[in-house]
Parts: C-alpha cells; sequence; structure tokens
C-alpha cells in the first residue's frame, strides 16, 4: 500500500513568541521563507498580541483560542482541526474558543480546503503545535514550583504536581512563551485520546441557528456599494458594445462601465479558469437597485472565435487554444459517440487484452455518459474587496486564497503583503470556489470604483457562469472464459474536456489482462473540480459495469468484488495500483454485515450496492429503493467507511450522509445542458437538486475501526452513490441505466 | 421610493425603500438582517424564508409595499438567545453543514410545527420540499423536527 508524506512536514518548524500582553503563542511555521510573514500584527488582531503567530493562543484567564488554518464549507473543519490540536495540548474543550485564520500560508500551512486534504495534511503538524506548547507550559511550572519536569502532569487545562501544587495553563502562558520551543513531540497513541474520536459539536452552531453574519454575502463595511456583471450571454461570444443610458438613470446607481478581466496575454494561474473575460458592471447603492438597473443595459454580443489562454501550471508556461464553437449538448454527444471509436491515448496496459478478448467465450460491453454539472452552491458567487493604491482588503468564500494571491496581486500591481485575503464561512463549495475569478472582478471593481465593492452573482450568474464538471462517457468491455471467469477488463473513457480515467485504480490489479485508454475534446466551457473529480463519474460507471458483469458470471456483486480484491492482494497485476485491496474489502465486508445483505427480511427494498476508492479513503454503500406514486426512492441507504481514526465521529456521519444525498441527487436529477453556447438551465426552477420528499428516510453510517492516520471524508463517499442507485434502478425497474441523470429515462418508461 | 413603517422582531423599523423591493433586500440591505439568505429569487430554494404574521413566507417574493401592519420575524427574532426548540433540536442535532440554507430551514419548520405540533414524515416532507439544502442534510432535519414534536 502506498503511504501518503506530507513534505511539508518535514520542514516545517516549531516556534514560540511571547505577547506583550501575557499569554503565549505558538505556531508551526510551514515554510522556510517568510513570505508576507508579519502580515498578522498589521492586520485584525488586537495590538498587544506582539509577534502573534501560529494556532494557539492562551490568555492569562484561561482562555484558550485556537486558530483554524482552513476555510470552512461545510466539511466542519473548523472543529475538527481544533480538537487536534486541543487533544495534543491537553486543553479543556470547554474552554477552547475557534478563530478562523487570516491567510498567511507561511505561518500557517497550505490553508486550502478541498481535495479531502484537511484532517490529512494537518493531523501531525496541529498535534505537533499542540504538544509543544503543553510542554512548554509543562518546564514553565517545573521551573516555577522547582520540580523536575517529568513530575509536572496535566489534565484538561491544568497543570498539576503530586506535591498538590497546580496552575491553570493561563497562569503560566507568559513564562512558557519565553521557554525554547521543544522538537521531536512524542504524540499520544490513539488510545490515550480523549477530543479526538469523541464527536463534538459545530464550534459555529449556535451562530448558524440563529443567523449571524458568517457568510461572504453578509460581509459588509459602511459606505459598501453593490456590484453585478453582465457577462456574454454564451460560451463563445464578447462584448461588441453597450448603452448605459437607461440603466444610469435608474435611482441608486452609480456607475456602469465595461472591464476586461485579463488583458491580453496575461499569464494566469492553474486556478484562474475564466469563462468570460468581458464584463458590464454596474454598481450601485443596493441590491435590489442594481438588479433593476441591469434589465435596462442595451446589450449587443458577437461570436469571439478561437481565442487563446496562458496558463502558468505545473509544467511552466503554456498557450491554450479555446475553440470558438457556440456548443450545443446534442451536438456534443454526437461529438463523444465519434471520438470514443477512434484510437486514444493509451493509459495502462497490463498482460495480452487484445488476445484475451479476442480468444473470450462472451465478452460484455457497455457504454455509460454523463452530463455537465453546476456546483450550485447554496450561496452564490460574491467577494467583497476595497482596493486603494497603497493595499487591498479582500473578503469572501473561497477554498483556497494561496492560489489565488499570486493572481489577485498581478491584476492589482500590488504585492503580497498589502493584500489581505479574509476567509468567511462558505455557503458550500464542493469545489467550485477553488477558481476565484468573482474575487478578481470584485477587486478590478473596487479599484476602478475607488470605493469598497461587494460583487454579487445572482443564482441566474452562478449557474450560468460554468467551471462545470466535465462531460464524461466511458465504454467498459469485459471477456470471460467458457468457466465465466474474467479474464481481461478494457476501459476506454472520453470526455468533454478531460477525460474520466483513473488507470490504476481497481479492477487494474486484479485481472491479468488489462487496458485503459482516455481521450479528450476540447471546448470553450469551463470546467472545474467538482466534488471527487473524474471519480464521481468512474465509480458510477465502472461499479454498474461491474454489477452487469457479476450477473453475467452468475455470482453476488459483492462477492465479485471481494474475489478480485483477494487477487489483487495475493498476486497483484502490474505496479501502482493505488488502492490498498484489504480496506478496499473491509468497507465491503462492514456493509455487507451492517445492510444483512443478501439476508432475508429486506424483501421489500430494490438493493444495490457499490464500492469506491478515491482521495486516500474507502467508501461503500447499500441504497434501497422502494416506490411511491409509481416512482422509485432512496428511502435507506447503509454507508461503510474507512478514513482512519475519525477525528469528530457525528460530524463525520453528517458529512457522508450529505455526500450520499447529493449522490442521489446528482445521479437521479443533475444536469447542464447547452444550446448554441447557452446553458438551458439557469435557475432551480429548471435544474432540479434533490429535496427533503427525494432524500432517503435513514442514512446509516459505519466506519472501520483502526488507528490509521486519518484521511479525507469530504469526497470519499460522493462517487460511489451514483452506481449504487444504478445497481438498485436495475432491481427496481427491471433495465439497467446507462445515461445521467437516470430520472428523464425513468419517465419514459410508462 | 417610499417610506415603511415595519413591525419586524417586534421592534418598529423605518425604511425608503422603492415599493417593489422584496422583504429579503430590505432585510439584508437596509436593515442590517443578513440571517435571511438568498438563493434563488425565484421561489425556488426556501433561503429567504421568514414569518409574515407567524406563517412562512418566501421573502424574496414579499414586496416590501405588501407588508402593512402585519408583524415580520427574522432569524434573528425567532427567539432571544437561539433557544427556540427548534434552534436547540438543530444544535442537539447538529444539523448544519455550510449552514447556509439553515435559517430558512429553521423558519420553515418553526412554522410547520406550530401548525402541526406532530407532524408524520409524509407531512414534513410536503411542508419543507420547498427549502432545498445542497449539502444534503435532510435527514437531520427530519430527525431535529421529529425530536421537538416528541417534546
Ligand atoms: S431566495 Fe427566496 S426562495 Fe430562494
Ligand atoms: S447546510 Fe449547506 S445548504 Fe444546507
Amino acid at each position: 500500500m502506498k503511504t501518503s508524506q506530507t513534505t511539508y512536514n518535514r520542514r516545517s518548524f516549531l516556534k514560540a513568541s511571547l505577547l506583550s500582553g501575557g499569554g503565549m503563542m505558538l505556531s508551526v511555521s510551514w515554510l522556510a521563507n517568510a513570505k508576507a510573514a508579519d502580515k498578522l500584527q498589521a492586520l485584525n488582531l488586537p495590538q498587544q498580541w506582539t509577534q502573534l503567530n501560529g494556532y494557539i493562543q492562551i490568555t492569562p484567564d484561561n482562555q484558550i483560542k485556537l486558530i483554524c488554518p482552513n476555510p470552512e464549507f461545510g466539511q466542519n473543519v473548523m472543529t475538527s482541526l481544533p480538537m487536534m490540536i486541543a487533544e495534543e495540548l491537553d486543553a479543556d474543550w470547554k474552554n477552547v474558543v475557534v478563530e478562523m485564520g487570516p491567510h498567511d500560508n507561511a505561518k500557517l500551512g497550505p490553508q486550502f480546503s478541498g481535495g479531502s486534504n484537511s484532517v490529512r495534511m494537518y493531523w501531525k503538524p496541529l498535534r505537533e503545535a499542540g504538544a509543544a506548547a503543553r510542554q512548554m507550559l509543562c518546564e514553565a511550572a517545573a521551573q516555577t514550583w522547582n520540580v523536575p519536569v517529568g513530575e509536572v502532569t496535566t489534565k484538561a487545562g491544568v497543570l498539576l504536581h503530586a506535591s498538590g501544587k497546580s496552575a491553570k495553563y493561563g497562569e503560566m502562558a507568559s513564562k512558557a512563551a519565553t521557554l525554547p520551543v521543544p522538537k521531536g513531540m512524542k504524540l499520544k497513541a490513539p488510545k490515550d485520546f480523549t477530543i479526538v474520536r469523541n464527536s463534538k459539536k459545530n464550534v459555529e452552531g449556535l451562530k448558524v441557528v440563529t443567523g449571524k453574519p458568517l457568510f461572504g454575502l453578509d460581509y459588509r463595511v459602511d459606505g459598501m456599494l453593490i456590484a453585478m456583471i453582465q457577462h456574454p450571454p454564451a460560451f463563445g461570444m464578447k462584448l461588441k458594445s453597450f448603452d448605459a443610458t437607461q440603466a444610469l438613470k435608474m435611482p441608486g446607481i452609480r456607475d456602469v462601465f465595461s472591464l476586461k478581466l485579463y488583458e491580453d496575454g496575461f499569464e494566469q494561474g492553474g486556478f484562474d479558469t475564466r469563462s468570460f473575460n468581458d464584463m458590464v458592471v454596474v454598481v450601485g447603492k443596493t441590491t435590489w437597485e442594481v438588479m433593476n438597473a441591469r434589465k435596462k443595459l442595451q446589450l449587443d454580443w458577437e461570436p469571439i472565435g478561437d481565442t487563446k489562454d496562458t496558463m502558468m501550471g505545473r509544467g511552466g508556461k503554456q498557450e491554450v487554444v479555446v475553440p470558438g464553437e457556440l456548443e450545443s449538448t446534442s451536438a456534443q454527444l454526437e461529438k463523444m459517440a465519434a471520438w470514443a471509436k477512434k484510437p486514444a491515448k493509451q493509459l495502462r496496459k497490463d498482460g495480452d487484452p487484445e488476445t484475451a478478448f479476442k480468444n473470450a467465450a462472451q465478452v460484455i460491453e457497455r457504454t455509460y455518459n454523463a452530463p455537465f454539472l453546476a456546483h450550485n452552491c447554496m450561496e452564490p458567487m460574491n467577494f467583497f474587496a476595497h482596493v486603494t493604491d497603497e493595499k487591498a482588503v479582500v473578503a469572501g468564500p473561497l477554498q483556497a486564497p494561496g492560489w489565488s494571491e499570486p493572481t489577485l496581486s498581478k491584476l492589482l500591481n500590488l504585492p503580497a503583503d498589502k493584500i489581505e485575503i479574509q476567509m468567511t464561512r462558505m455557503g458550500g463549495g464542493f469545489g467550485r470556489r477553488a477558481y476565484c475569478q468573482y474575487m478578481y472582478e470584485a477587486a478590478l471593481i473596487s479599484k476602478r470604483t475607488k470605493a469598497p465593492v461587494k460583487l454579487i452573482y445572482t443564482r441566474e450568474d452562478d449557474m450560468t457562469y460554468g467551471i462545470y464538471r466535465p462531460m464524461y462517457t466511458a465504454t467498459y468491455r469485459a471477456a470471460l472464459d467458457a468457466n465465466k471467469n474474467l479474464i481481461a477488463f478494457h476501459v476506454k473513457g472520453g470526455g468533454i474536456p478531460e477525460h474520466p480515467i483513473h488507470a490504476n485504480r481497481f479492477p487494474a490489479g486484479a485481472v491479468d489482462n488489462y487496458l485503459a485508454e482516455g481521450w479528450e475534446i476540447p471546448t470553450n466551457i469551463t470546467i472545474g473540480a467538482f466534488r471527487a473529480p473524474r471519480s464521481n463519474f468512474n465509480a458510477a460507471a465502472e461499479q454498474s459495469f461491474l454489477d452487469e458483469v457479476a450477473e453475467a458470471m452468475g455470482i453476488d456483486p459483492i462477492e465479485l468484488r471481494l474475489e478480485l480484491l483477494k487477487r489483487a492482494k495475493d498476486n497483484p497485476v502490474g505496479k501502482n495500483n493505488e488502492y490498498d485491496p484489504d480496506r478496499y474489502a473491509g468497507v465491503l465486508r462492514l456493509v455487507r454485515d451492517k445492510s444483512g445483505w443478501n439476508k432475508p427480511g429486506n424483501e421489500t427494498y430494490s438493493r444495490g450496492v457499490a464500492a469506491y476508492f478515491c482521495h486516500n479513503s474507502y467508501a461503500a454503500h447499500v441504497v434501497d429503493m422502494v416506490s411511491r406514486d409509481d416512482q422509485p426512492y432512496v428511502e435507506r441507504v447503509f454507508s461503510a467507511m474507512d478514513c482512519g481514526i475519525v477525528v469528530n465521529p457525528d460530524s463525520a456521519k453528517n458529512m457522508v450522509q450529505g455526500a450520499v444525498v447529493d449522490g442521489i441527487g446528482n445521479a437521479l436529477y443533475g444536469s447542464l445542458t447547452h444550446k448554441n453556447g447557452a446553458a438551458e438551465q439557469n435557475n432551480f426552477h429548471n435544474y432540479r437538486l434533490i429535496r427533503h420528499n427525494e432524500a432517503p428516510k435513514q442514512i446509516e453510517v459505519y466506519f472501520v475501526d483502526n488507528d490509521l492516520d486519518p484521511t479525507g471524508l469530504g469526497e470519499p463517499p460522493f462517487p460511489p452513490v451514483f452506481g449504487a442507485v444504478a445497481n438498485a434502478l436495475y432491481k427496481k425497474e427491471g433495465k439497467r441505466f446507462y445515461n445521467q441523470p437516470f430520472q428523464p429515462d425513468i419517465k419514459k418508461r410508462a | 421610493m417610499a417610506k415603511y413603517s415595519l413591525k419586524i422582531n417586534g421592534k418598529s423599523r423605518l425604511v425608503d425603500v422603492d415599493p417593489s423591493t422584496p422583504v429579503l433586500w430590505v432585510l439584508r440591505d437596509h436593515l442590517d438582517l443578513t440571517g435571511t439568505k438568498y438563493g434563488c429569487g425565484m421561489a425556488q430554494c426556501g433561503a429567504c424564508t421568514i414569518h409574515l404574521d407567524g406563517t412562512a413566507v418566501r421573502s424574496c417574493q414579499l414586496p416590501v409595499s405588501a407588508v402593512g401592519n402585519q408583524p415580520l420575524t427574522t432569524i434573528e427574532g425567532l427567539s432571544a438567545k437561539g433557544d427556540h426548540p427548534v434552534q436547540k433540536a438543530w444544535q442537539e442535532h447538529d444539523v448544519a453543514q455550510c449552514g447556509y440554507c439553515q435559517a430558512g430551514q429553521i423558519m420553515s419548520a418553526a412554522s410547520l410545527l406550530k401548525v402541526n405540533p406532530n407532524p408524520s414524515d409524509a407531512d414534513i416532507d410536503t411542508y419543507m420540499s420547498g427549502n432545498i439544502c445542497r449539502c444534503g442534510t435532510y435527514v437531520r432535519i427530519k430527525e431535529a423536527i421529529k425530536s421537538v414534536a416528541r417534546k
């Protein structure tokens, strides 16, 4: 099995500093360079905290403030990450307050929420920070009491000595901060955890239920103006001309102007996906006034033709041609079907698949399709910006401030240390908010308007802007010999504009003759990471296909997977297999057990099973369907997860439940189509999201109990839901479903 | 522009706005009550749900000119300390993920429980289906509502 190495751990070092107001700060400095090192002081922290950095602040009256480095989008990092610090600090959770950190990658680490990485990448450094702080507090107490440090113990925020002496952390904090930072701290064994693995409530729970201003859309300062943007109505269009005479006459309107996001040849960063470069901006006093004035704009658009993006990716500078065609979904589907027949790029090959297929007694071949999906974060894209000649303050929902700051700096011509990015709670992310052109737009608008501005996307703006989950297709083939053994497996996947294939995932490694191929069609419709990129299609297709293969082989679908996994473990085929067969089999066994798979008592349900590995974790689901009003609904779901140590179990369950609901919704209803470059869905009346009445009544979540370092959970449970739904639908409807979303095909049956 | 005296969360608030302005934007832009959320602006998502004279309505569809003397309650005014039974149940069940939809969910649930203190699954589905949760917290919302009903 491959273990992950977080390289920044090795380069990080611990550093404490004294607070002039008393108390103690400790930080893991992530990188040797001190980029923007002193930004914190200048920003939003009280003056008396000099030399502040890091994750832990202790006041003389024993308040413990823990800083959450990563932005919160509903995965509950604001609770789980501080829990990891508090565990080793041996803090009393009751006395802990949590604050979202400022953006400072030098002091707080990578600070991105995405890729199911938050807990995984911070697991070691945050516990080290907690352990080192605790050790320094012990040392301070030892010196004060004149006893050996080895005799000082701690309990929930209190230092203790056998002599009966005791002190709260707060009493020793300022002395502790003068001491050298210990290195190579021994961390607790999992059996000694008292906070981690014990469910803690969302630290912002009360704020959420009382409607406190937490989100970017709630952010405001005095004198702030509201801005909205009219982007081109279709991919492949640009602004020809506009007339703002009527709009400018509308009440509350300050200005109307056009802007370009990037000048020609601007070097875009890897996450600077730009759907539309042209914007007509309306700026005014209030949202409603701006919305109304925007309707009065006279706009003329024209086709843009082929254009070029200059991308600065990991591979260096690259010119990317963006085709100018005004695309429609029907034509895209035809194009994909045609490309699927052409030779494709070989991604992995084991054995001799060609010969195996030629000699097979039976070949099963199926093709699966899936549409673009919009993220549809509940909070539409928005950002606050106040840009002056000297500095820029921007605030709003974004997943990765560090990925966007260099571009913002270039666009505004301000050095990074003059830019403050505040991370607000996000009303959902799902990958969408890793692409922050809306932050750049807000900043450019503020610069031009010379005022603090909040840019707001309407739902329509948000849904039609692009950055979608790509369109995917894949054809799977399985070869069986005369004894119904699986002797070869072939997947050829393609997409607009990327293929979905993870060539080294299951069942690679479990079949002697294996071939994976991929092809890609360029487009001007922009795409982005969408909860478990590529996996969210792969799992759907592959796991439905395996269900069909198991049926052809006359074997139980869980049994087939377990047999293949046994093969992958005992005698793996090929190299670079990404998954651990034992852990993969573990979630299948757990879900089989918990769901009572093949056991009597479940006859009222049409059951489907699927499992998948992605983002370092393992997931399996059994989905139980029923009919209501002649429509199939998922009534009940059993989920089994292996993500190592579960830091905050109840909240982890919540995330799995959410992923299950999200998966069912997108499998059945999700679809974003285009006509002549324009999105055909623009709000929730024509883009169907799953609702209360369509959600399961019961979702039982089980975790494999082990002491492995934790891995992510935001994405891994999502992909296999699609496959489990497809397989349950087959049982319910008596036919296979190959094209997402499934709902239209269910309707057609009548 | 026109002046309106609105009864919001037990207080009288004066605003000077265009009569067509939806209460959603009056709350958010003029009264600094940002707990009520914008999600769709077309009565599809329920994020903007408030109480008009005790009944759940979508504030994005309610022009300020239509309010008259009817009292309005927003999430900020549902209880003094966040201790309305629905708010408490939401915390006990740790319902929220991103939390953006939850003000609307809570306002709908409070209204449902007022007219139907002991709702069935089907009642909850019918009443709550206008409130979308993109994070998929529906199972917990249902549990939380039922726990209030049981008390
Ligand atoms: S914003 Fe009013 S229902 Fe969506
Ligand atoms: S909790 Fe995120 S939309 Fe409901």
